[in-house]
């Protein structure tokens, strides 16, 4: 006599399918347990764009007017299991659907469980995600973030990954039996069912203490009432230019103060300004306007407003200057160039370390040829550091 | 006798003109700043007389003619936004084929004055009146008018002005003017001086609403579910504060004019009446030639014009048709599958007196479509139904076909 929600929070257009098979899932697997269940993507977010935070979920419930309760709605207003296919995500999720910045565990249920798919530890992810006041857990689905595109699926196995630690974390919404039956139906690949069931048999949830994480308030937007807001649909623009308290010279352009887009950003751009020419090109292909022009003349990409689309990197034309780094290297969103002026010789050390030492990215891909040449870069492990995808058989590699 | 003679303020002339060159002459005594034109009867007599005004001076606007009703419509609107006053109309499948814009016009608040011609709605393809294209806007925010002759049209064209760029209402407004009947047939209009219009009609002024460099805004956003609400409720209530404004437009108007009655209604024989009919636009005038003659026969009868349909005057509604033994609702308009199978007045006065303290039996006729004759005769049927209703206190069929044959 319950109903059970999860969500699937994803990187838009890049693991859309990503999302919906999970969803579907969970719903097909719950089905053959005599529940009922409904998927849907949260309608807001669609239009989708590359790598914008996003959201698909699936709703189980004993019987169908049980289910009734999160039907004709937008998304469930907490969940049991909140699942973060992008270990990004973990630093919270703006998404186009609201204002402000919700924190990746918002919505889970005191002893509900975050699923990351990742290659990192535990602590490592929960060091971005919020605190939140009740007790939760966290489980790890190994492997590098699976990212493809809008025409394409990167077949993986993330989603049964994905599917076999559900039934490991909440067995109560869907057993290993079912999930195994529903992919054998749905997919027909007796591959794609072990590599659930490797899953379901590594997962493992650990209990994570109320207050642990990221102290940080993320910042919010008050929805104004109907007298509030302006007639006419009128909107005020927003202003040219920022004025930067202690900032002489140097230009900084007006932002969005409600629409900040950096949950957007799964890798960085790191500036070595040692190396920098000042040839402007970053500045000039910027496609968000993020980089700010400091007064000495350089130029700071703003993490507030970076979506680490990469331009900046591909336009730049020193070797090494402009390096794209993935986000789970850095704890903040604080100045390069206020950190690079404080202290030169500790930034030039800091830049060495982190590009030297990046994790491994993607931005996803968008055509057959690059999926293919994807998936043999994703066999040599010892290349990409991958574990789970060895020897033409998803899912058998060491754990 | 000089037609100027019937002129009763200084300066004022008169000229036999038909109800769109009527139209043509508010444009110009209002100054417009923009108009669009695309060719449709019966609205495009209108475009060409203000043509001929920019020609021969009289009047300096952009004349900017478009490639379709959409574009005409859409040309209009970006012009409000940054701050002309402008002027717009169409007919039929032309204002339907604006659709898309008709319905943003309300919702970005843009006071836009437009005319319907009132022409049937293909198929078939018919030049007649019939009232069902200008209703198509009759729920999205747009104010709705009825004229019922050529000096009123000039009247309402430049009230629509002054409650329309109104800033407590700032909505568009469409005057329905029924094709031929009033477009195309010529009447003595008293023209009023510009000065009188200057100290009726204020200019337009946006405000902090306009598209301008010194006023650095974004109109039009796109919004999800969490905003929308807000928006429609501000709309609602700019239509409800619309109220207010057209009843002081129509006293300053008598004040300066010296013309001008009841906002709302007009009541025709209907001191002692028993029985009415009410109905909107030209089809007023064989009803009191009818009213009239059956007056004439000592049967207590009598007649209500409506004259805006949005916003509706409820109250007034109320007030003045409970006070009858049965009403009878003209519309010359239908809505197919609608309660009762009727027409949209009759559904919309019947919904406003369900709470009334008296509820007089009301009928629906739907008569005059695809610009059919009106006639005594019809009329006569009409009124001698709604008085076999006010005497049993029945209704055997609550609505009839008139003058149709079969």
């Amino acid at each position: 006599m319950s109903t059970y929600s999860v969500e699937v929070v994803y990187r838009g257009i890049f693991q859309k399918h990503l999302g919906v098979k999970i969803c579907r899932g969970i719903v097909l697997a719950a089905v053959k347990e005599g529940k009922r269940g409904i998927a849907f993507g949260r309608y807001g977010d669609s239009p989708e764009r590359n790598g914008i935070p996003a959201k698909q979920f699936a709703i189980v419930a004993d019987t169908e007017e049980e289910l009734q309760i999160s039907m004709a709605q937008y998304e469930p207003k907490e969940t049991d299991v909140s699942i973060a296919v992008d270990d990004t995500l973990c630093k919270g999720v703006e998404s186009w659907a609201w204002y402000g910045l919700q924190p990746i565990n918002k919505l889970l249920k005191k002893d509900g469980t975050l699923l990351v798919t990742s290659m990192e530890e535990p602590d490592a992810l929960l060091a971005m995600a919020h605190t939140k006041e009740a007790p939760y857990h966290i489980a790890v689905v190994k492997g590098t973030v699976s990212f493809s595109g809008l025409w394409v699926y990167k077949d993986d196995h993330t989603d049964v990954r994905v599917l076999g630690a559900v039934a490991k974390v909440a067995p109560h919404l869907v057993r290993i039996d079912s999930v195994e039956q529903a992919i054998l139906e749905e997919w027909g690949d007796e591959l794609k069912v072990k590599s659930a069931r490797k899953s379901y048999d590594r997962t493992e949830k650990h209990l994570v203490a109320p207050g642990t994480g990221n102290p940080e308030t993320p910042y919010t937007f008050e929805m104004p009432k109907w007298q509030e807001m302006r007639e006419g649909l009128v909107i005020p623009a927003i202003p040219v230019r920022e004025q930067v308290e202690g900032w002489e010279g140097g230009y900084r352009p007006g932002r969005n103060p409600t629409f900040k887009k950096f949950t957007t950003r799964t890798m960085r751009p790191v500036v070595d300004f040692e190396k920098c020419t000042k040839c402007t090109l970053c500045w000039l292909q910027c496609p968000d306007s993020c980089f700010d022009i400091t007064p000495d003349g350089f130029y700071d990409a703003n993490m507030q407003a970076c979506c680490g689309c990469g331009v900046c990197e591909a336009v730049c034309p020193v070797e090494n200057c402009i390096t794209m780094v993935g986000e789970t290297a850095f704890q903040d969103n604080a100045s390069q160039w206020e950190a690079w002026q404080k202290d030169k010789d500790g930034y030039r050390t800091w830049v060495q370390q982190v590009i030297t030492n990046r994790p491994a990215r993607s931005h996803g891909f968008s055509h057959v040829t690059q999926y293919k040449r994807e998936l043999a870069e994703m066999r040599k492990t010892e290349t990409v550091g991958q574990v789970e995808i060895i020897n033409e058989e998803p899912g058998a590699g060491p754990g | 006798m000089h037609v100027s003679a019937l002129a009763t303020q200084v300066g004022e002339r008169v000229e036999l003109i038909s109800g769109c060159e009527a139209i043509a002459h508010a444009c110009r005594l209002a100054d417009i700043d923009v108009v669009t034109a695309y060719p449709i009867r019966p609205y495009d007599t209108v475009m060409q007389m203000v043509a001929k005004m920019i020609s021969n001076g009289d009047l300096d606007a952009e004349y900017i003619v478009a490639e379709s009703e959409h574009s005409q419509f859409e040309i209009v609107k970006h012009a409000s936004a940054v701050g002309a006053r402008v002027f717009v109309g169409s007919s039929g499948v032309g204002w339907f084929y604006a659709m898309e814009v008709l319905a943003v016009t309300a919702g970005l608040r843009i006071p836009m004055v437009a005319m319907v011609g009132n022409r049937a709605l293909d198929d078939p393809g018919a030049f007649g009146c019939e009232h069902n294209d200008a209703l198509a806007v009759r729920d999205l925010g747009w104010m709705l008018t009825w004229i019922e002759g050529a000096q009123e049209a000039l009247d309402s064209a430049l009230i629509a002005y002054r409650v329309a760029e109104d800033p407590r209402v700032f909505l568009p407004c469409a005057l329905g003017m029924d094709g031929a009947f009033l477009t195309h047939s010529q009447h003595l209009v008293k023209l009023p001086t510009k000065e009188q219009v200057t100290a009726f009609l204020p200019p337009y002024d946006r405000g902090d609403k306009r598209l301008h460099p010194d006023n650095p805004i974004t109109i039009a956003p796109q919004v999800n579910e969490d905003w929308l609400m807000e928006i429609r409720m501000q709309n609602s209530e700019a239509m409800k504060r619309a109220r207010g404004v057209i009843v002081e437009a129509n006293r300053d108007f008598k004040r300066i004019f010296g013309r001008g009655g009841d906002p709302w209604l007009e009541e025709y024989m209907t001191e002692d009446a028993e029985v009415v009919l009410i109905g909107q636009g030209t089809l007023a005038l064989p009803v009191k030639v009818t009213v009239r003659k059956l007056r004439e026969q000592g049967q207590k009868v009598g007649f209500v014009r409506l004259k805006w349909l949005r916003p509706f005057p409820t109250e007034e509604i109320i007030q003045s048709l409970s006070r009858f033994k049965a009403v009878g609702v003209v519309d010359r308009d239908y809505s197919f599958g609608s309660p009762h199978d009727g027409a949209v007045l009759y559904n919309e006065i019947r919904s406003a007196l369900y709470g009334a303290d008296t509820r007089p039996p009301i009928l629906g006729f739907i008569c005059g479509l695809g610009g059919r004759e009106v006639t005594i005769p019809d009329v006569i049927e009409m009124m001698e139904t709604t008085a076999k209703a006010a005497k049993t206190g029945r209704i055997d069929k609550p609505t009839t076909w008139v003058g149709v044959r079969g």
